[in-house]
């Protein structure tokens, strides 16, 4: 048993000191910098281009690479892959109500839209 | 007397069972990270408005045709190419902080001072940028309350610059609002994270952290300031690329 206890204990100080070295920093920063360069290749050369319209599908994979670039940042920059499990969800959970809240006042939004737009308006000339 | 342990006497070991912490990180940093969350929660509900108000207008300005400039550069013809030096930067100091907690842990004063100023560095450069792009809208007359207005002159004549898709004053308005609320909260962040920084570069050098024997302060101030870098990584895809 005591053996046991300690073997965890020093388990976990271990995980708790790993994690980021030198090179892996300077790694996750080349990943965030390809990551954003996707962005403003997308931007730039795609939609400015015209190969692509900007609608539902670009903001998608704008979403997309950016919540990868936070998981990124949040994971190695602030270290919190390597924390325990009960720190990563007692953060991490409570997320979920700004999901929520986020369909919520889109649907709002949306509603908005089409009940109650009395404000002056003029299309592109 | 018997030797055997019943079950009840047993000492549990688990994580829960006391006797140990259970997070295993120190009390400042979980009060950091528990304050950082519920920043989190203000910055979303901030870009949840700006996304309802965006969904609730039939026009709004087009991001491509209102960030256009790279001041002192060029006054219009570069879409998103300040904002992506601005972005650059803030990954930037980022990086640098990540550094300077690494040198920490290897209680390596010398490496936590040079990095600490290259992310006090790079945070000033962040808030200048912003500074420079604040007075170039300011300039075109977009501020709280206020967008481009010209006597005389239909306001669908004057926006029409701004807009892809149908023209309107209130979107035009609602978007500058939010623009300035939304990345002046930021820059506010920013500036604060750069004086935390001052602040602790000092005691770096006063050597505090020697004496404590641990350069844990660096690592509290670091989750901020990445938290700060986070941040704008949702501002510029919500504000500029959306």
């Amino acid at each position: 048993m005591a053996s046991n206890h300690d073997h965890t204990v020093g388990h976990e100080e271990t995980a708790h000191h790993e994690g980021m070295t030198k090179g892996k920093i300077w790694r996750v920063f080349f990943y965030l910098l390809a990551l954003t360069a996707l962005e403003f290749f997308i931007a730039l050369v795609l939609v400015h281009g015209g190969y692509v319209e900007k609608g539902l599908a670009v903001n998608i994979t704008y979403i997309m690479l950016t919540l990868l670039k936070a998981y990124y940042i949040v994971a190695y920059f602030m270290h919190l892959k390597f924390e325990t499990f009960g720190l990563i969800m007692s953060i991490s959970v409570v997320f979920l109500f700004i999901i929520y809240f986020i369909a919520l006042m889109l649907m709002e939004g949306t509603y908005l839209n089409t009940h109650y737009n009395p404000f002056p308006f003029w299309t592109t000339p | 007397m018997s030797t055997t342990v019943t079950q009840l006497d047993k000492v549990k070991t688990g994580r829960w069972n006391g006797g140990r912490s259970p997070f295993n990180v120190e009390y400042g940093k979980i009060m950091m990270w528990f304050f950082l969350t519920s920043d989190a929660f203000t910055f979303s509900a901030f870009l949840i408005y700006y996304g309802t108000q965006r969904f609730a207008h039939f026009a709004w300005p087009d991001p491509d045709k209102v960030f256009q400039s790279i001041p002192l550069i060029a006054d219009h013809g570069f879409p998103l190419v300040f904002v992506g030096i601005m972005t650059f930067i803030l990954i930037m100091s980022s990086v640098t902080m990540v550094l300077a907690v690494e040198a920490g842990h290897r209680n390596s004063k010398k490496e936590v001072v040079g990095w600490m100023i290259a992310t006090i560095i790079g945070g000033l450069m962040f808030v200048g940028c912003q500074a420079m792009e604040w007075t170039h809208l300011h300039h075109q007359g977009f501020w709280w309350g206020s967008i481009p207005h010209q006597d005389g002159v239909s306001p669908e004549v004057t926006l029409a610059p701004y807009f892809t898709h149908g023209i309107s004053e209130v979107s035009a308005l609602q978007f500058s609002n939010l623009f300035f609320t939304i990345t002046g909260f930021h820059g506010f962040h920013v500036s604060v994270g750069i004086l935390l920084n001052i602040i602790i570069l000092f005691m770096t050098l006063a050597n505090t952290f020697e004496r404590r024997g641990t350069y844990l302060m660096v690592e509290k101030v670091g989750l901020y300031w990445h938290f700060v870098d986070l941040v704008w990584v949702f501002v510029f895809t919500f504000f500029y690329l959306v």
